[in-house]
């Protein structure tokens, strides 16, 4: 399999030639943020329109067909618009923190972005305690929802602000939890760690039945630590008309809605390290020639076929439930996936204590 | 009707009676009204009133209020008016029948009718500083009095309520709607979930509903007012611009009561037609409320199942009215066209898949756990105060009130077709989604009865032959009530007998199932959250224009 870090170490000697080593570790690092703004608004684009194509197709509906072929250019014309829409605002509102949150907002969803595990070799951030960093950093977002919500000066933003910081914050811990099973599992919280632990098999299939529940609760806290349907609260639209960024224009807006966008790749992603093997191909342990055609297949393709497919189940669950309502939403954190997901960590540290596992 | 009217003059002594539109009147002084209205209310068991329609008659001026007992089904109308112009006051029985409190507040901004005792005095659809009473034939219509104004209504949380103290004098009591510390916020009138220009003034405890205000007026086109200036047929146009979703059904009834008062006997082709017409509108309205629910409790993708099945039905519009919206079909004394020739077998087809495509509809939302938890239990409206606020239609149904208009008053050729009344008792959110869900079959049971019948009716007249060119009704008042998709509907019309030709109406009030709807929204959304008050309002489905007509 193609090991992307013989293109780094090849760059790396390369600027070396030239350059002092501070330089060269410079140039790369602006390298890398290139790349990774550069994927990350490509990345939005194509899940709005990936988002809108699996939402027409459930209901019944065919998308943008009208802007260029098959409604392809309509995502470049949305961007313009939101690009070119102007950015008003209010009076009698903190306009430092007005214009700080959407920022916030973006910063934390890049920053676990970098985390991903892109393919052998392409991990941008890889500490020792990768996923401790996921955890940290993707909570930073809460902090920039509340900051919108409540510098704007608006009963409506403020609702929805006070909705998702508690929502947010609850969910935040069975995330935590289940994530905390997986590395339990892998023994380690390095990212590379947790992928390479996935060689012969992925968690998803090798950790038993606590692997498939901590994969459910991944699902439901994810779901709602997006701030997606059924958890879109802090945004229901039907009333609060649309939550914490409702006196947003222009490109702030535009950032909210990126972030959005992004954290839903976000946490597929992270599903897909966890539970799926991250770019790891398919391996079943004792079948040569399958690992070995499986191994073919381009890393990058793999973790972003997964995370496409984890999308598509975030979808499915968004396009197909009702909203549910605030004290049923607090109720489910507290009452039954927090207490499950701790039960389930136990239960998971059994039995990698005891081997029980594939 | 001797027989009670020998009961209402025991309890009235003073009263007087009249038999109009084969409907008991009785006509009694604001000073027995209020005693009498207890007493009818207890003792006699009138405890709905179905409609109040202020009037003035010029020499006097006053109100008609049309009571129902809900046992019996029987109705009388009672006439109350005072002659003093200038500061005209009568008695609110806002406290015997609940829903007189928006409709007397409704009649004191058409009229200027003072109701002493009534709990909450304000305009009801105009602004509070607009200059007059609209309905009063005495009206000045001059625009520089009430010009558009282009600042804030001031002072909108005032209001104020009329006291009579022993000695018979009255007494103005200001008041708030809302105290100064409460965190009022505003819902409307553009919001996703209001389905148009409703507004509420919610004050919020956290989450918690306390009090919703209500606000009317944001579409009121004066539909009555405009009336009053039209001839008859041009006022058939409005009946379709109030319940946009039962507008067929509204304007077959303004239709029938024309009919009533010049005897015209309609042919049975255009009743089938009407009928069928009627069914077809109640179909896609409760479509469209399911849409509506479903979305406003988040489950997007329910409401294009819900809308893509309504498709047929406006189809079947498009093609035998020439629109899909406003469909101006029923006209006086029939329909204005035969149907097109395909009608028949269209509508056997809608009705096929609608009901193939219920079974979806069951499996993507009803059986939801998070729609069941949304619903069940929300927004509980009891029997005594269904009927109290005069909650008619499929809201009333499911609190278990026995009040659809084609079983209770048969009209049009409702009495030859076999169908169910749907009621339920629970009266909660989820009890009023159920019940039109299974009314959608119901309409379809009378939908293909009607293909039926309609194949074997003889003669292809589809307009009563002895229509006068020129409508003129003769001097009296009538009232006819139509099951509109979202309850009972009603048409107050009274006519001066203007011998001229072009005769105009004289009084037109239309009694909107609607405006009641709204009147339990305080009283079901209070110590609910904010995501309740948008599932029940929801659930209560209304439609603005018919509020404020």
């Amino acid at each position: 399999m193609f090991d992307f870090s013989t293109v780094t170490n090849w760059l790396h000697e390369l600027l070396l030639g030239w350059m002092p080593a501070w330089l060269a570790t410079t140039t790369e690092c602006i390298l890398v943020a290139l790349f990774l703004l550069l994927a990350y608004s490509v990345l939005a684009m194509i899940y709005i329109m990936y988002e809108r194509w699996v939402c027409g197709w459930i209901q019944c509906r065919r998308g943008p067909i009208r802007v260029g072929p098959a409604g392809l250019l309509q995502i470049f014309a949305d961007v313009f618009k939101i690009l070119t829409k102007e950015i008003i605002t209010l009076w009698h509102t903190d306009k430092f923190l007005f214009f700080l949150a959407p920022f916030l907002v973006v910063l934390a969803s890049v920053l676990t972005f970098a985390c991903l595990p892109w393919g052998k070799g392409m991990q941008l951030i890889d500490f020792n305690i990768g996923a401790f960093f996921i955890i940290a950093v993707s909570s930073i977002g809460v902090l920039g929802i509340l900051l919108a919500g409540w510098s704007s000066n608006s009963k409506y933003t403020l609702i929805g602000a006070m909705r998702s910081g508690a929502q947010m914050i609850s969910y935040e811990l069975s995330v935590g939890i289940s994530v905390l099973t997986m590395v339990c599992l892998a023994g380690t919280m390095s990212i590379t760690g947790i992928v390479e632990a996935q060689k012969d098999g992925w968690f998803l299939f090798t950790g038993h039945i606590p692997a498939i529940i901590a994969f459910l609760i991944y699902i439901v806290a994810a779901n709602a630590e997006n701030n997606r349907g059924p958890f879109d609260l802090p945004e229901a639209e039907h009333e609060l008309t649309a939550g914490y960024h409702t006196e947003y224009s222009g490109i702030h807006y535009g950032l909210f809605y990126l972030a959005e966008y992004l954290n839903l790749f976000v946490v597929s992603g992270i599903a897909s390290l966890l539970f799926l093997g991250g770019w790891m191909p398919l391996h079943i342990p004792g079948w040569e020639g399958f690992n070995t055609v499986m191994d073919y297949i381009p890393s990058t393709i793999w973790f972003l076929g997964k995370a496409f497919f984890m999308t598509f189940i975030f979808m499915w669950i968004r396009w197909s439930f009702p909203r549910v309502r605030i004290d049923q939403m607090l109720a489910l954190e507290w009452r039954y996936l927090m207490p499950v997901g701790l039960v389930n960590l136990v239960v998971m540290a059994i039995v990698v204590t005891q081997g029980w596992h594939f | 009707m001797a027989d009670l009217q020998q009961q209402i003059a025991a309890l009235c002594p003073q009263a007087q009676f009249d038999t109009v539109d084969n409907l008991l009147m009785v006509t009694v002084d604001d000073a027995q009204w209020h005693a009498l209205a207890q007493q009818l209310k207890e003792n006699l068991h009138f405890d709905q009133l179905s409609c109040l329609a202020g009037v003035d008659w010029k020499d006097s001026i006053g109100v008609v209020y049309y009571l129902t007992n809900t046992d019996t089904q029987e109705m009388v109308h009672v006439k109350v008016a005072t002659t003093d112009r200038e500061h005209p006051m009568l008695h609110s029985v806002s406290d015997i029948w609940a829903v007189a409190n928006y409709q007397e507040r409704e009649a004191y901004d058409f009229f200027g009718i003072v109701f002493i005792g009534h709990p909450d005095m304000r305009r009801f659809f105009l602004r509070n500083d607009w200059v007059g009473h609209p309905l009063r034939k005495d009206y000045d219509e001059n625009p520089e009095l009430n010009p558009i104004r282009l600042e804030d209504e001031m002072n909108e949380d005032d209001t104020c309520t009329y006291i009579e103290d022993e000695d018979g004098n009255v007494k103005k009591v200001d008041g708030k709607v809302f105290e100064d510390d409460e965190y009022v916020i505003n819902f409307g009138p553009q919001h996703p979930s209001t389905h148009g220009v409703l507004r509420y003034r919610v004050s919020l405890d956290g989450e918690m509903v306390k009090k919703v205000d209500v606000v009317s007026g944001y579409i009121h086109r004066g539909i009555e007012k405009m009336c009053e200036s039209l001839t008859y047929p041009q006022t058939l146009l409005y009946t379709e611009r109030m319940d946009y979703m039962a507008a067929h059904i509204n304007r077959h009834c303004l239709c029938m009561c024309i009919e009533k008062a010049l005897g015209i006997e309609v042919p049975r082709r255009a009743e089938l037609i009407r009928l069928m017409m009627d069914e077809l509108m109640r179909l896609s309205s409760h479509l469209l409320s399911y849409g509506c629910l479903t979305m406003d409790q988040g489950a997007t993708t329910a409401f294009f199942y819900g809308f893509r099945e309504r498709e047929l039905i406006y189809d079947i519009f498009d093609r035998t009215c020439g629109a899909r919206m406003s469909m101006s079909y029923s006209t006086i004394g029939g329909v204005v066209a035969d149907v097109h020739p395909d009608f028949i077998k269209d509508v056997r087809h809608a009705c096929d898949v609608i009901e193939s495509k219920m079974k979806e509809y069951h499996q993507l939302f009803t059986g939801n756990v998070i729609a069941r938890n949304r619903m069940v239990g929300v927004g509980e409206l009891r029997k005594e105060d269904a009927i109290n606020y005069c909650i008619t239609g499929p809201s009333g149904r499911a609190s278990g009130v026995h009040c659809d208009v084609r079983k209770t008053h048969p009209y049009s050729l409702y009495s030859e077709f076999d169908f169910d009344e749907v009621i339920r008792t629970e009266g909660d959110s989820m009890a009023r989604y159920m019940v039109r869900m299974d009314e959608m079959l119901q309409s379809i049971k009378i939908l293909r009865q009607a293909c039926d019948k309609f194949e074997q009716c003889e003669g292809n007249e589809y307009i009563a032959e002895k229509v006068p060119k020129m409508i003129k009704l003769p001097a009296g008042h009538w009232y006819q009530q139509v099951e509109a998709s979202r309850g009972a509907f009603g048409v107050y019309l009274e006519s001066d007998g203007d011998p001229k030709p072009f005769q105009k109406p004289y009084r037109m009030h239309f009694q909107s199932p609607c405006f009641n709807l709204i009147g339990v929204v305080d009283l079901t959304c209070r110590d609910n959250m904010i995501a309740d008050l948008i599932t029940i309002t929801a659930s209560i489905d209304f439609v603005i224009p018919d509020i404020d007509r």
